[in-house]
């Protein structure tokens, strides 16, 4: 089954570009699907372009999603990105 | 052979082969294609190179300008390895059969619409990204030469219709030997850049880059604003002759180089420089600058995602401090908002940014960010010599607040243990008229005045200075503006304070005979004028142009001003 975790974002700006870049890095260092989810709008996470088309902007609640054989480590990794990066928790 | 005139932005004479840094045709025809897996590889090809490409300019961009701005290259590159821009324009070669121009254009513009129409300025920006990046590869699919600056490889003079900062952050100076552009004044980014790097530049041509074509042997005079085409054999061994006359001139200033600067009947003036980052002070300490008279903090608080903490602000001034050693060190701070926007910092927008929230108003509103740079250089005191001024000052109770939130951290941070510098002198910008017209009663409380004259021109003639159309209205040698400028010094000096100017107008050969008759004290300009402007008074006496004061304050016009000043020290 898919391993999912839902985060809040704190940032005042929302998810911009130099952070969505590290977030799309770190997606592509594994093997599992992973997407993003926010306003009912999914997109891969794997996809730079794909996660600025959503305009994540503060206090957005999103959902990491990744299904695939190291799902949960590919979870963990994003949120632990998000924190890092002061993007939200 | 024909000449262009422009405005002179930096010194010195180039003669090199034209470079031309403008986007080129990049159109199309849709075709139809019958090997589909040939076009595909056609696509992947142009892209494989577009990627080389964008890493050479974040390495040189990661080099010139430091890691922060070499991020967005980053996402440039990652934008031609996404899988939701690719597998579409693959997909549409395949079901259509169309060639990869078209593929590519299609899918590239549908995705710069959507971001164009996003409900938010800063996703509207990344369409200009995306276009970017796209026009690349199509320049490649097309096989036409797209310029970059960070891949000359040979000596050329840069013409083009503006330059951003990232195209100045890629210009190598072993080959790029000057450049000419359309638009832009002295104060525009370019120009500022290019007195940086020393290499002559010639901006506001309106017409160069329809005059120019490539590969054209162009001479750029830096000295006095022409560029001339084609020039003949005669003409250029008389620009290599300007040429070894500058170079000769240099090595006069050169040896200026530790001297005190002095008048010719032996008043004694400051030459400071006015700098952005602790990277700027070599460039003071080479051209002999007796301090910094201007650190614009603003460049810690740009460029990031967030506040700079206490302890890297007091890293970057500990660090000017201690490299300028016992000389002066004005730091003036924070001056954001209005037109200089920072992304984590959430501000309406404004119908006036020049007249509106920022600088002091913002940091009084605002006093947990104010506080922290406060504490970040009274820590920083007691590594040099720091004076701190506040910009935008327009009335004596702004100046008061700040004063105080300035003595509350330090004995807050006296009461922790912190060693904190006995003799800051605190000042302020002088930049607003109301500021200047009450000098008087500024002078009494405050330590020294520094003025801001960019600033203080624009809102005297009420003229926006990045207005190209009113840009005759600014007008440094206006007698409101002298008047203004001649109060300020009169102020401070019947209150035994000193009055210092920083802006371009401090090393403007035709303003410093006027401000050195008129007793100002410290003058602050580009590290690069500091030579020529020691050299300029070395020759001047004080009491000669002190002498004109009244006359020169009682003039009509600026043009008044300029002739006389030009008759009298024979310019």
């Amino acid at each position: 089954m898919a391993a999912e975790k839902t985060v809040t974002i704190t940032d005042a700006t929302g998810v911009h570009a130099r952070p969505a870049t590290v977030l799309v890095n770190k997606a592509g260092q594994f093997a599992a699907d992973i997407t993003v989810e926010y306003n009912g709008k999914s997109v891969n996470l794997k996809s730079i372009m794909g996660v600025m088309s959503l305009g994540i902007p503060k206090d957005a609640e999103l959902k990491i999603v990744a299904e695939g054989s190291d799902e949960k480590e590919a979870v963990e990794a994003i949120y632990d990105v998000i924190k890092q990066e002061g993007l939200g928790e | 052979m024909s000449m262009i005139k422009g405005i002179a932005a930096s010194n010195g004479v180039a003669i090199a082969k034209a470079y031309k840094l403008e986007t080129p045709d990049l159109s199309f025809e849709t075709k139809k294609v019958e090997d589909v897996a040939s076009e595909i590889k056609r696509l992947e090809a142009a892209l494989d190179i577009s990627k080389l490409e964008l890493e050479k300019i974040k390495e040189n961009a990661r080099k010139t300008l430091g890691d922060e701005h070499a991020e967005i290259f980053s996402a440039h590159l990652l934008v031609l390895s996404d899988p939701e821009l690719i597998t579409p324009i693959e997909d549409k070669i395949k079901n259509e059969s169309v060639n990869a121009e078209a593929a590519l254009h299609d899918t590239a513009t549908m995705f710069i619409n959507m971001f164009k129409a996003m409900d938010n300025e800063y996703m509207r920006e990344r369409a200009a990204d995306i276009q970017d990046v796209t026009k690349r590869v199509m320049a490649h699919l097309l096989q036409v030469s797209f310029p970059d600056p960070a891949l000359i490889d040979e000596q050329v003079v840069i013409i083009a219709e503006d330059l951003t900062p990232s195209d100045t952050a890629q210009l190598n100076k072993q080959f790029v030997k000057g450049f000419a552009t359309n638009i832009g004044g002295r104060t525009s980014h370019s120009a500022i850049m290019a007195r940086s790097l020393e290499i002559p530049a010639i901006v506001g041509t309106k017409t160069i880059t329809e005059d120019v074509k490539e590969g054209d042997i162009l001479i750029v005079d830096g000295i006095d604003g022409d560029v001339i085409i084609n020039p003949t054999v005669e003409e250029i061994a008389l620009y290599e002759k300007k040429q070894d006359n500058f170079a000769k001139q240099k090595q006069i200033w050169a040896k200026l180089k530790d001297e005190p600067t002095v008048s010719s009947d032996g008043t004694h003036v400051e030459l400071v420089a006015n700098i952005g980052t602790p990277d700027d002070v070599q460039g003071i300490l080479n051209n002999g600058g007796e301090g910094v008279g201007l650190y614009r903090t603003e460049f810690l608080y740009m460029g990031n995602s967030d506040f700079p903490t206490e302890d890297q602000q007091f890293e970057a001034y500990k660090s000017v401090l201690e490299q300028m050693g016992d000389k002066p060190v004005v730091v003036r701070t924070l001056d954001i908002g209005g037109d200089k926007e920072l992304s984590y910092l959430d501000l309406p927008h404004e119908m006036n940014p020049f007249l509106g929230f920022r600088a002091i108003r913002l940091c009084l509103e605002r006093d947990d960010i104010f506080r922290t740079q406060l504490r970040a250089l009274l820590r920083a005191s007691a590594y040099g010599n720091l004076k701190i001024m506040f910009p935008m000052i327009a009335t004596l109770n702004e100046f008061r607040e700040a004063k105080a939130l300035l003595l509350e951290e330090k004995a807050n941070l006296v009461n922790d243990g912190v060693s904190v510098s006995d003799d800051i002198e605190v000042g302020i910008m002088v930049e607003i008229p109301s500021t200047a017209v009450i000098a008087r009663q500024f002078a009494k409380e405050v330590d020294f005045f520094s003025i801001g004259t960019n600033d203080l021109i624009q809102y005297t003639m009420a003229a926006d200075r990045m207005n190209e159309r009113v840009s005759y209205l600014y007008q440094p040698y206006h007698p409101a503006i002298l008047n203004l400028v001649n109060n300020v010094i009169e102020a401070a000096h019947a209150e035994g304070k000193w009055a210092g100017m920083c802006g371009e107008m401090a090393g403007d050969p035709i303003a410093i005979p006027i401000l050195l008759g008129l007793g100002l004290d410290e003058f602050s300009m580009s590290a690069t004028s500091i030579l020529p402007a020691r050299t300029q008074i070395k020759d001047l006496s004080k009491a000669e142009m002190a002498s004109y004061k009244e006359e020169l304050l009682s003039m009509s016009t600026a043009d008044e001003v300029e002739a006389f000043i030009r008759e009298k020290t024979n310019q």
